[in-house]
């Protein structure tokens, strides 16, 4: 039987790692290049980086941080890649067929795309056509400030009126090969999933949702893979709790979910 | 001397398996001419893409004959991995009918979709039914270890003693096959984690084995 998987999300701003609430407010945590070497020795399924980094902001040498040695976002990959022997999946701004050859190119194994396939929706099918649906992975963020769901696009920012469930179908039939859904409310809240949402999207198309968003404590995890899910993602959790890896999976396993151990 | 050669073909991310390889301590190279072949003592075709553009790409660059040689007839141990294991098939039939290497007689055909729980592509990490422990799970931590699959069709040999693994995804199929030496699986060992770099350390330790010996 194929296994549940518990995944990480690792958010990258400016080439720092960071924390995120809400889909605003951004403390930074630290290089990753001190710590994709960790990352990749963690008992988990797949490695989700997002670049979380916004247009025009991404600048080297800013200085009032007290990081040194802030990395651009391609170099991260190379380095992410040398020890990763897991699946990893790129997502963040990325905007072309070209821009994801680089990446696949750079050792990713599969590309998130979010606000261009809004914008393009070409662009996932031919993105699918070119690395086939497998390594296509179509993130989903989800606000519903406005009273009902809504889809909304640029890192929180811009509403599409589109209906989350209509937009999975639509990424389905497009050519995408996963959902990764998010949603901004519960971004950072640590109040758990939307159950609701993950059960709705994830009953209506056949390709596997990687339900993220909302995780506060490990016991949150089993009940998205109940609403149907096919992975557990979670971000800040990995960084403010111990041995989140090993707690991650047998909270899955203590629930009846089968996963993969080590 | 042991050295791996990945060939580079143009289909898929050689680059994964060979940061695999680098970090089990192999020395490994690409190679991207066959003449390059009898620089190594260890074969890995990887691949990523359709059957079809894979036999185009094996034989315009003079891989097909090169290949047979050297492994085939030479006996230099060889491991195919995902579109590599299926390439060894006598015939293909993603997007039309293809002839392939044809060095182990068998077909390679799309997993059966009917059982809703087993979605299509199988993307995921699946255990295997280990049949032998002379070939890729030798050394395997586990009765049942488990690996990364990412496919939609799957080899089926006609033969099914050259099997050394299943896997169940709806119907069961063969995750990895042996046949003296030449390895081929069906999952990506570059990505099953500790499990994989088992299984390629296992690769690297095996011997030449022609028809003779």
């Amino acid at each position: 039987m194929i296994r549940n998987r518990l995944i990480p999300v690792l958010l990258l701003k400016n080439g720092l790692l960071v924390r995120s609430e809400h889909f605003s407010t951004h403390q930074v945590i630290g290089n990753p290049l001190n710590e994709v070497a960790r990352f990749n020795e963690w008992n988990v399924d797949e490695l989700i980086y997002l670049d979380i980094t916004r247009d025009g902001e991404y600048d080297l040498r800013r200085n009032d941080l007290r990081m040194s040695a802030l990395t651009s976002p391609l170099d991260i990959l190379t380095e992410v890649s040398k020890t990763c022997f897991m699946p990893l999946t790129w997502g963040g701004r990325i905007r072309s067929v070209e821009e994801m050859h680089c990446l696949f190119q750079r050792g990713a194994d599969k590309v998130a795309i979010n606000s261009e396939a809004v914008h393009r929706p070409a662009l996932v099918t031919e993105a699918a056509r070119a690395f086939g649906s497998q390594a296509i992975v179509v993130s989903i963020d989800v606000s519903d400030a406005g009273g009902q769901r809504e889809v909304i696009t640029n890192g929180g920012r811009v509403r599409t009126g589109l209906e989350p469930v209509a937009w999975a179908r639509q990424v389905e039939q497009l050519g995408a090969g996963e959902v990764l859904l998010q949603h901004i409310e519960r971004d950072g809240s640590g109040c758990g999933y939307d159950l609701e949402l993950i059960q709705a999207v994830a009953a209506s198309i056949k390709i596997p949702v990687i339900a993220c968003s909302g995780v506060g404590k490990f016991s949150d995890y089993p009940k998205a893979i109940r609403a149907g899910a096919a992975a557990a993602a979670a971000a800040n959790i990995w960084h403010f709790k111990e041995l989140t890896d090993r707690h991650g999976k047998r909270a899955m396993a203590q629930d009846g979910i089968l996963v993969r151990e080590i | 001397m042991r050295k791996a050669g990945i060939v580079d073909y143009g289909m898929g991310n050689v680059a994964s398996v060979f940061n695999a390889l680098s970090a089990i301590g192999t020395d490994v190279c690409l190679i991207n001419r066959p003449q390059m072949l009898c620089d190594v003592s260890h074969v890995i075709l990887p691949g990523v893409g359709s059957f079809g553009d894979a036999m185009g790409l094996l034989r315009a660059g003079g891989w097909e004959s090169a290949l047979r040689q050297d492994v085939l007839d030479g006996g230099k141990p060889f491991l195919g991995i995902c579109l590599g294991m299926q390439l060894l098939a006598s015939k293909g039939t993603e997007h039309g009918q293809h002839s392939g290497l044809g060095w182990i007689p068998g077909d390679v055909i799309l997993l059966d979709a009917s059982d809703p729980c087993c979605r299509v592509p199988h993307i995921g990490w699946n255990e295997i039914e280990i049949c032998s422990r002379e070939g890729s799970y030798r050394s395997a931590a586990s009765a049942n270890p488990v690996f990364y699959f990412v496919h939609s069709f799957h080899f089926r040999p006609e033969d099914p003693s050259i099997v050394d693994g299943w896997c169940h995804h709806g119907v069961k199929f063969a995750a990895s096959i042996r046949m003296r030496n030449i390895w081929a699986v069906q999952y990506h060992p570059e990505k099953s984690q500790r499990s994989g770099l088992t299984m390629l350390r296992d690769f690297m330790a095996s011997e030449p084995r022609s028809h003779n010996t």
